[in-house]
């Protein structure tokens, strides 16, 4: 690992009324990696996200990015400088279409204020909006309501809307629940590739051991707040502790009555 | 800037539709015209709380603006002896635009019920000064001399509903321009998700504020013009909680669909009121909640649901 | 000294009833999770149909005591005809939408219910002192004080211990307290929530009733009574914690020797500082100071 990481996690510890549901976080992340969070329902991975993007506030411990300090930052903060996620259950304005969604994304990611004040639907946004639809294959559905669309379409545009600000720190939370088993690797295959051309690092939670072996370029393995493992897949996925606490336990789709930012589960 | 406003069908027909009213207003007797200027003020106020209906927001304290507008108006009056109507609108604004900013720190933290009961209480707060002020009349109110334009004293009421014709036409074109804007396209955004909205990184809060204050000030200054257009100004039918009622019922009455509906809204609620205060004068109430009611169940997008239904049956016929 | 037992007996009789008026609001939104604007209606029509009946009943020549009874009476046919009405006829159709449109079809209910009056009982003011001259009158204080605004207390007291032993007593108390608690278990453990829906709109609107009925022989019974008592009853419940019946309790009784101190002391603050805290509790704690169930701030 070479320079300073993009992200750089030390010591970091939250616990909602004595209950611990992160201790001792301690993780680096270099330009461009990808890494893949594992563990079962209740392990930490989303309270670690929601920490990092500034949903929760960490208990004690530090955050950074790009060697500066973000512990705590508010969520829109976080996202102007350059850390920005997507949800679980995806997060779109669901009686907009898909065009409008990414135009309001588009205006929100630019870097002056002003023209927030100007036309939505100015020339060069909605050429940009089209240049991000091709990309993630949302086409099809421009002028559709985001309402009426498939789950899979709206994860996808859940993922373009964050990234259309070109983030260099992109956390997905599992990006792949709730889309059916052959809309999946399609899905992973348009998000990956598109990342990879940006250079974006990826941090993304995921229960599909086949998702995470084909995309990661490193795991870190979540038990009872904690990380039990962080190496590549090959090594991570033969770990005894990785066997015993990870996959030992169902790793099937994921629980549909957490919410969407799992604040509430520890 | 003006390029751009003409450039937008909905703006050349809001112009049109009130340079029609213009023209027709010359042909209307008194009475008429009295009528459309309270329509009109209504109007402005609605328009407001149309972009916070938008927003997935419902005031049950507007009041609190119009009747400071309308107060304003008359106390400036008092004080100054001023009687312009840019002076009086711009007072209006002035004192409303600036509460509406302050309390909006507070309000802008809740929502649904926790709004409407908190913009409520400050309104009743309001209520509750004035008509125990014996200086300001009490219940009572008192009356407003009539409005000079730019120091000159029409002998009709006519100059006086021209330059709020004129007046809707710039709060119309206004609120359009802002609706079309990224940041006006931030009502049903946040009304969709706040979540989303912060993670893209703009303020949730700072979104609702500034729409709050514009309402508070259109409100404010539609009780200005309510306040010329009466000649006297009261708590009980500028500043008590049904009269935010009666706005939030032309507000969903009229539907969120267009910037040209409230005008439309608030001018036949007044028409309708003033015949069934002649035909009927016990049943007014009677036909507002009943329309009310009839609204919710049969037309969740307001009367402007109707010109939508006539167009999509225009299309099917082609 | 004569003073503050003057305002002490004034705020606690006007406490008193305030809080009858409020427990029912306060109960259907605790239940049910609608902020009942058409409780002002229930108010009025409870006054108007206790006054026309008291009065009737003394042109008959029945004994003024009676008109206690027919208090009773037409506040619990008020409750249980217009209750009925409005929750089955209307309120069941509109509990999957958003919580302000409800408030919004209370209102338009409300301005109907106004009117019916208008219609039934027509224009001109009633007045049914009956009741309150049977009574009679004690000096209390130095101050001659008539029996009948006394006894308000009583009956605020009556309607208190009523409902707290209902809903910490009884069976239907539990199922009501379940419902509040989760009406999506409560309807998978069988409970009928549509029944309790109905039953509780019904007590509340009767409450709602009662406090008007009760109060018509003090007052001109005229058009227009529901308007100020609505917003004062929101002020009391939206102080005490929407849904809270204890919370009812202390809103009244803040409210009620509020408004007694400043009549008696800053009469031109009367009004102004019931909202003023009203707004002060939104802010420093928009739950409420007794909240029942948690409330959402955003």
């Amino acid at each position: 690992m070479t320079g300073t990481p993009v992200l750089r996690v030390r010591n970091l510890h939250k616990s909602f009324a004595g209950i611990v549901a992160a201790s001792n976080i301690n993780v680096d992340v270099a330009d461009g990696e990808v890494v893949g969070i594992i563990g079962a329902n209740g392990a930490g991975k989303t309270v670690f996200v929601n920490m990092i993007t500034g949903y929760l506030k960490p208990t004690s411990g530090s955050i950074e990015f790009s060697g500066r300090e973000i512990t705590g930052i508010r969520p829109r903060d976080a996202t102007r400088i350059g850390v920005c996620r997507s949800f679980q259950i995806s997060q779109v304005f669901m009686t907009m279409t898909v065009l409008e969604n990414l135009l309001i994304a588009v205006s929100l990611a630019g870097k002056e204020r002003k023209s927030l004040l100007a036309p939505l639907r100015s020339r060069e946004r909605i050429r940009e909006c089209e240049q991000v639809m091709e990309r993630y294959k949302l086409t099809e559905h421009r002028d559709n309501v985001t309402r009426t669309l498939s789950q899979g379409v709206r994860k996808l545009l859940d993922i373009a809307m964050a990234v259309v600000s070109n983030p260099k720190l992109l956390l997905l939370d599992e990006p792949t629940s709730g889309v059916s088993s052959d809309e999946k690797f399609r899905l992973m295959d348009l998000v990956m590739n598109a990342l990879k051309e940006q250079g974006t690092a990826v941090l993304f939670v995921e229960h599909d051991m086949e998702i995470v072996q084909r995309y990661v370029d490193r795991i870190l393995a979540f038990y009872q707040g904690e990380i039990v493992c962080d190496a590549p897949p090959d090594v991570a996925l033969k770990d005894p502790k990785v066997i015993e606490y990870v996959l030992g336990e169902s790793h099937g789709p994921a629980n549909d009555s957490e919410s969407a930012l799992g604040a509430g589960h520890a | 800037m003006i390029r751009s406003a003409l450039s937008d069908a909905t703006i050349r027909w809001t112009i049109a539709g009130f340079l029609v009213l213009a023209l027709v207003g010359t042909l209307f007797p008194n009475w008429i015209l009295n009528n459309t200027m309270f329509g009109l003020a209504y109007g402005l106020a609605v328009l407001g709380l149309l972009l916070l209906w938008r927003t997935g927001l419902v005031s049950f304290g507007h009041a609190l603006y119009f009747g400071m507008g309308a107060y304003a108006v008359a106390l400036l009056e008092r004080y100054t002896g001023a009687t312009d109507i840019v002076m009086r609108l711009g007072a209006a604004m002035t004192v409303a635009g600036g509460t509406g900013f302050v309390l909006g720190f507070v309000l802008r933290h809740y929502r649904g019920i926790f709004f409407a009961m908190l913009s409520m209480a400050f309104s009743m707060v309001l209520y509750g000064v004035l008509v125990k002020t014996e200086a300001l009349g009490s219940t009572d109110g008192f009356s407003v001399s009539q409005t000079t334009i730019l120091g000159w004293q029409p002998q009709s009421k006519y100059p006086l509903f021209l330059a709020i014709v004129g007046l809707c036409v710039i709060a119309t074109t206004g609120v359009q321009l802002y609706l079309h804007s990224a940041l006006g396209h931030l009502t049903t955004s946040v009304r969709d998700n706040e979540i989303r909205v912060e993670y893209l990184g703009y303020s949730v809060a700072t979104a609702i504020h500034v729409k709050y204050v514009i309402s508070a000030a259109l409100a404010g200054v539609a009780g200005g013009v309510m306040a010329m257009a009466l000649g006297q100004v009261d708590p009980d039918s500028m500043v008590n909680w049904t009269v935010s009622g009666e706005l939030v019922f032309i507000t969903i009455m009229a539907g969120p669909g267009s910037v040209v509906a409230p005008f439309i809204g608030a001018i036949t609620f007044e028409f309708l009121r003033t015949f069934a205060f002649e035909l009927a004068p016990h049943a007014w109430q009677l036909i507002v909640g009943g329309t009310l009611l009839g609204i919710i169940f049969f037309m969740p997008e307001g009367l402007w649901s109707l010109t939508r239904l006539i167009s999509r049956k225009r299309e099917k016929v082609r | 000294m004569q003073t503050t037992f003057t305002i002490l007996l004034d705020g606690l009789s006007y406490a008193s009833y305030l809080f009858i008026v409020s427990v029912g609001l306060t109960i259907i939104f605790g239940v049910m999770k609608i902020l009942n604007v058409a409780h002002g209606g229930f108010y009025a029509w409870g006054a108007y149909s206790a006054a026309y009946a008291i009065g009737l009943a003394a042109d008959l020549g029945f004994p003024d005591w009676f008109g206690f009874v027919l208090i009773g009476l037409s506040s619990m046919g008020v409750g249980l005809v217009l209750g009925l009405l409005i929750e089955r006829l209307i309120l069941r159709r509109l509990y999957d939408h958003e919580e302000v449109i409800i408030i919004l079809a209370t209102f338009g209910l409300f301005l109907v219910l106004e009117d019916l009056i208008l219609l039934v009982f027509g224009v001109n003011p009633y007045f049914a002192y009956q009741p309150m001259v049977f009574l009679g009158s004690v000096e209390l204080g130095g101050i001659l004080r008539d029996v009948y605004s006394l006894t308000l207390l009583g009956l605020a007291a009556l309607v208190a211990f009523a409902c707290w032993y209902a809903l910490d007593r009884t069976k239907w108390g539990k199922i009501l307290t379940t419902v509040i608690y989760d009406r999506e278990i409560s309807l998978a453990i069988g409970i009928n929530v549509n029944a309790v829906f109905v039953w509780t709109f019904v007590a509340g609107a009767t409450l709602g009733a009662l406090g008007g009925a009760y109060i018509s022989p003090t007052l001109s019974v005229a058009p227009g009574i529901g308007i100020d008592i609505i917003v004062l009853s929101f002020a009391v419940v939206v102080i005490g914690g929407m849904g809270s019946i204890p919370g009812a309790l202390i809103g009244a009784l803040m409210v009620g020797i509020l408004r007694a101190v400043a009549v008696h002391k800053f009469p031109e603050f009367e009004l102004f500082v019931i909202f003023v805290v009203m707004a002060a509790v939104l802010m420093v704690r928009p739950e409420g100071l007794f909240a029942p169930v948690k409330a959402r701030r955003i």
